[in-house]
């Protein structure tokens, strides 16, 4: 909510701000603002039906009268079909064990890649970089098979494995780690700390940003992720949000829209909130995260 | 080097790469490996083993129709969403990055679909395109354009899905393109308009070939999701009518899954990442002129 | 580490329940994981989770785990997953067309070995045999009917009014559902239609609605021995030509596929007079409709016909002795009269068993909602729905041939040639 007034009153401010840049501009220049302008109305149209058809009664779900009645029904209707606190519990769990475990094989393999020069690191680190291209979505037939043997098919372990060793993320935090400068690790050094320490006191609180940055792509890749989850699980207890979703909005049993935003908007609450509050920050880690 | 002696630092190092490098075999160099074997092998069910067959199993891919169309529909889902997205993608960030009024709202706008799981928008839009009732057909009703089946008719449904694809991926791809124009030094554009030189000449001339770098980067994003982005189909089409939808991705995931012939699927999956390596070849290449230039 | 943390939890409550079982003399707890798909409306899992509470609550003894898994596909490379992964299900509910699949990668049991008192063979016996005919091959019975359908017509008696149509006539023949379809369809001053004549869906189950028209055809799509097809026999190909002409010819139905999922709600916002779907939306749209609806057989050309459709109960291979006892009981349950009268009143599936009919519950229900009936009555044309060894892929190959010929991509006879050729090179190794 507060989130929302922020961004109107920003709105208002930069519209005021930009009252500079329209009057003696062309027409052309107006064209622009309007294109933009509908651009985004387009851009946030399925949000927005999904607001309308979530909040009003079903007979509203694909009518559009300015003074339908509200209802919250629709949202009691679909927390009560589906399981969503423990998809919640679920996709929560699975976020955070691979951001967790994310970082630190990323930290460590980083730190070397960035600070040690030892043989063949050039051979491994192109190695690494093959799994920017060839990502885990496209081996789900055979790791599946290593799932199987390793017995953690439907767990949440099991979703988050082919995760966690994540190329981007060692990219990212070497290309980080290079910009120290090698006389703090010396000075580090010369207090007696050992390597490991040189990596938690020194790198580690300098590339900061990063970890934010890198945090938040992660968490919001894994938060929507499907298809992997979609074959490893098999029941509610290991099951995430969007897994659940899909077979509570599965199309088989006739689509049901108010429900159905309802179910859409209770799984993608938290992240959209989150990403209201802290559009700016979203924003600019993205952009952190490219920028490398 | 930083640390004693040099044996030291290659053992430090390995000892560091090390738990990555476990995961990184078990769940991509192994895979990918294994899939390649698997190729070669017949599908064994529980009452007949799975024996070698060479490549009989690439043989029935060249035979399979359906396989030459979902690679042509795959194609034509590339060829449709990539240019569009990375487009759209500049004119997004070029217009975000002005001073354009409600500038905030508009790029929270473009960035929304970024944060939202494509499989719970698919529902969305499978109301869009649902024909009469849906939201497309009564917009277009007020102008008294009669209603269409857009999922159900072969020659739009892959327009619909690339419509959608671009919609989810074009302001991902605008963040990439506004970090790099804030990069840029602004004295640039004040020398430009001191020259007198015109808003579009100075994008075409000045800012556009700055951003080449981006745009390389946010292109290969735009080819992996092209082969990799297969969530909505789920919801909306599941590859029909009769394949008209189907993608390389969607095929392996029905064969393996619900034909459970993993046989077939390794193959299936050994041309898609003979396409990966294509392209991460072609990236390289590409790459190193740029340094070249640079 | 938390998969640790689990394990460590469930081994505590499990040592638990062991100490207090033990202390009340009872024996250990026999547990029983079941996989159940839903694919028509309704908040089965609700209704489902009623049920096993209630058999557990006459049961101590046994501790159910119902797991829903999505829509039948998924129900089956779910149960079928976790059987290669090692921790399989005892039983699942899963499409009766997947008994060939199920038995080819040795999964299933045949419940004629399970069965031990004369009481319980009879049991075999209780259901309707048009409900069986997918259970059972090589002269044994591999699935018992839960949740079954078959495809009605659902028709809006309001439409019919006001086209100048009788609304207790509902189409017999084709020729009629073509005729009354043209006086049902409604187009604006424009010409654009605003309610159209029929609609058959053609996406997510083409092939079951095919299995109706071609029975209406009289011919059959393939053998009992589930490998052999016969998708180019003229019955078939005319039927196919049939549907494309509602769209084509009749101009009574939209053109290209018509989507599964959303026919419903087309049919509720009354933009179709007519839908033909399962008997498992009867429950949602008795309560969903704004209008007056009837529910008919469907219409006959050279004899009335229907696939039925739906879910069995499977027992797997991989269970102890106890287990297989528990489950069989379990079934048992769930299949009584009583509980399949709740469950078809609940849900609008078929009542199973010809017994489930004359409870006072349920005839209490069809005189007060004639509908439910329907289904019922239809039993006697119906026959098994489409099932063969490699299921999934001579499916997709006869979905694909359809929405072929749907959308003019092929003609019906070219679609459903091509089709039948490569079902017989995948059938071949199984003759």
């Amino acid at each position: 909510m507060r989130g929302g007034l922020r961004m109107v009153g920003e709105a208002v401010s930069v519209a005021r701000a930009g009252a500079g840049w329209m009057p003696r501009e062309s027409f052309w220049l107006r064209l622009e603002v309007l294109g933009a302008w509908l651009l985004a109305l387009v851009w946030l149209a399925p949000l927005i039906y999904a607001f309308w058809a979530a909040f009003h009664p079903p007979a509203y779900a694909i009518r559009f009268e300015l003074f339908a009645p509200l209802t919250l029904e629709n949202f009691a209707e679909a927390w009560s079909q589906a399981p969503f606190a423990r998809y919640y519990l679920n996709t929560f769990l699975l976020v955070s064990s691979i951001l967790a475990a994310q970082f630190v094989l990323c930290t460590l393999a980083a730190y070397a890649f960035a600070r040690f020069e030892f043989f063949g690191r050039d051979v491994a680190f192109a190695l690494v970089l093959v799994q920017l291209m060839i990502m885990p979505e496209v081996l789900i037939v055979e790791n599946y098979r290593t799932m199987t043997l390793l017995g953690t098919v439907d767990t949440i372990l099991g979703i988050g494995l082919p995760y966690m060793a994540s190329a981007f993320g060692i990219f990212l935090l070497r290309q980080t780690f290079k910009t120290v400068p090698k006389e703090l690790e010396e000075a580090a050094r010369i207090e007696g700390c050992s390597f490991l320490q040189v990596l938690t006191k020194v790198y580690v609180p300098l590339a900061k940003p990063t970890y934010v940055a890198y945090g938040l792509v992660s968490v919001s890749y894994h938060w929507n992720n499907f298809l992997w989850p979609l074959v490893i699980t098999n029941s509610v207890e290991t099951r995430p949000l969007t897994v659940g979703l899909a077979i509570f909005g599965a199309p088989e049993s006739g689509v049901d829209w108010s429900i159905i935003t309802a179910g859409t908007l209770l799984a993608v609450a938290p992240l959209l909130i989150a990403f209201l509050l802290f559009q700016r920050q979203f924003v600019q880690s993205f952009m952190h995260a490219g920028i490398k | 080097m930083s640390f004693a002696r040099s044996n030291q630092v290659h053992i430090y190092g390995w000892l560091l790469l090390m738990p990555a490098a476990i995961f990184l075999i078990a769940f991509t160099y192994y895979p990918t490996v294994a899939t390649l074997a698997h190729s070669f092998f017949s599908d064994g069910t529980a009452l007949r083993p799975s024996v070698f067959v060479g490549l009989e199993n690439y043989k029935l891919m060249l035979e399979d129709e359906v396989f030459w169309k979902v690679a042509r529909n795959n194609f034509w889902f590339a060829l449709g969403t990539i240019p569009v997205s990375v487009a759209l993608a500049l004119l997004m960030a070029v217009w975000v990055n002005g001073r354009l009024p409600a500038r905030g709202l508009v790029r929270m706008a473009y960035f929304t679909p970024t944060v939202l799981p494509m499989i719970a928008v698919a529902n969305i839009w499978l109301f869009f395109y649902t024909p009469d009732i849906g939201l497309v057909d009564q917009v277009l009703g007020m102008f008294g354009a009669p209603g269409h089946n857009w999922l159900g008719d072969p020659d739009t449904v892959l327009g619909c899905l690339i419509v959608m694809t671009v919609w989810k991926e074009s302001g991902f791809f605008m963040i990439f393109y506004l970090a790099a124009l804030q990069s840029l030094p602004p004295e640039l554009e004040e020398a430009a308009k001191l020259e007198g030189a015109g808003r579009w000449y100075f994008f075409r001339r000045v800012t556009f070939p700055l951003l080449m770098p981006t745009t390389l980067f946010v292109l290969i994003n735009a080819v992996i999701n092209s082969f990799k982005l297969v969530d909505h189909l789920f919801i909306l089409t599941k590859g029909g009518p009769d394949n008209a939808s189907n993608l390389l991705l969607y095929y392996i995931y029905e064969v393996a899954f619900s034909f459970f012939d993993e046989a077939y699927a390794a193959t299936l999956t050994v041309v898609l990442l003979a396409v990966l390596a294509v392209i991460a070849i072609g990236q390289f290449v590409i790459l190193d002129k740029r340094i070249h230039y640079r | 580490m938390f998969e640790c943390l689990k394990r460590t939890l469930a081994g505590t409550l499990l040592a638990g329940a062991l100490a207090l079982g033990f202390a009340s003399g009872a024996w250990a707890k026999v547990e029983l994981t079941m996989y159940y798909p839903v694919a028509v409306g309704g908040p089965l899992t609700k209704v489902v989770d009623g049920l096993v509470a209630d058999f557990m609550k006459e049961n101590p003894g046994i501790e159910v785990k119902a797991v829903y898994s999505g829509n039948y596909n998924d129900a089956r490379i779910k149960a079928l997953a976790a059987l290669r992964a090692g921790q399989p299900a005892q039983l699942s509910v899963m499409f009766s067309i997947d008994i060939y699949e199920l038995i080819e990668q040795d999964a299933i049991i045949a419940f004629d070995d399970i069965v031990e008192t004369d009481e319980e063979r009879a049991w075999l016996n209780k259901f309707y045999p048009a409900l069986m005919e997918n259970g059972k091959t090589g002269g044994k019975t591999w699935g018992i009917p839960f949740q079954r359908s078959t495809i009605v017509m659902y028709y809006n008696k309001d439409a019919f009014r006001d086209a100048g149509l009788d609304p207790d006539k509902p189409p017999a023949t084709w020729d009629e559902l073509a005729a009354m379809g043209k006086k049902l369809v409604k187009k604006d001053a424009s010409g654009q239609v605003q309610r159209w004549g029929v609609m058959i869906p053609s996406t997510g189950y083409p092939y079951w609605m095919f299995g109706a028209l071609t029975m209406q055809n009289d011919q059959v799509l393939m053998n009992r021995e589930g490998n052999q097809t016969y998708f180019d026999a003229p019955g078939a190909v005319g039927a196919l030509e049939y549907w494309l002409g509602l769209g084509k010819t009749h101009g009574v139905m939209p053109e290209g596929t018509i989507e599964w999922a959303t026919l419903r709600q087309n049919f509720l916002e009354q933009n179709t007079a007519i839908m033909w779907h399962s008997t498992g939306n009867l429950t949602v749209v008795k309560k969903k409709a704004g209008f007056d609806f009837g529910v008919a057989m469907l219409p006959a050309n050279k004899r009335r016909g229907t696939p039925t459709g739906g879910g069995n109960f499977y027992i797997f291979k991989k269970t102890t002795p106890e287990e297989r006892t528990a489950a069989l009981k379990l079934i048992r349950f769930l299949t009584q009269p009583e509980r399949t009268a709740e469950w078809s009143m609940k849900t609008g599936y078929l009542g199973t068993r010809p017994d489930a009919y004359e409870t006072q519950a349920l005839k209490d229900y069809v005189a007060k909602f004639p509908p439910a009936a329907v289904a019922r009555d239809q039993l006697e044309f119906a026959t098994a729905e489409l099932s063969t060894y490699q299921t999934g892929r001579v499916r997709k190959l006869l979905d694909d041939a359809i929405q072929a010929a749907l959308t003019g991509t092929k003609s019906p006879s070219e679609a459903l040639g091509a089709a039948q050729k490569q079902a017989d090179r995948l059938l071949k190794r199984y003759r």
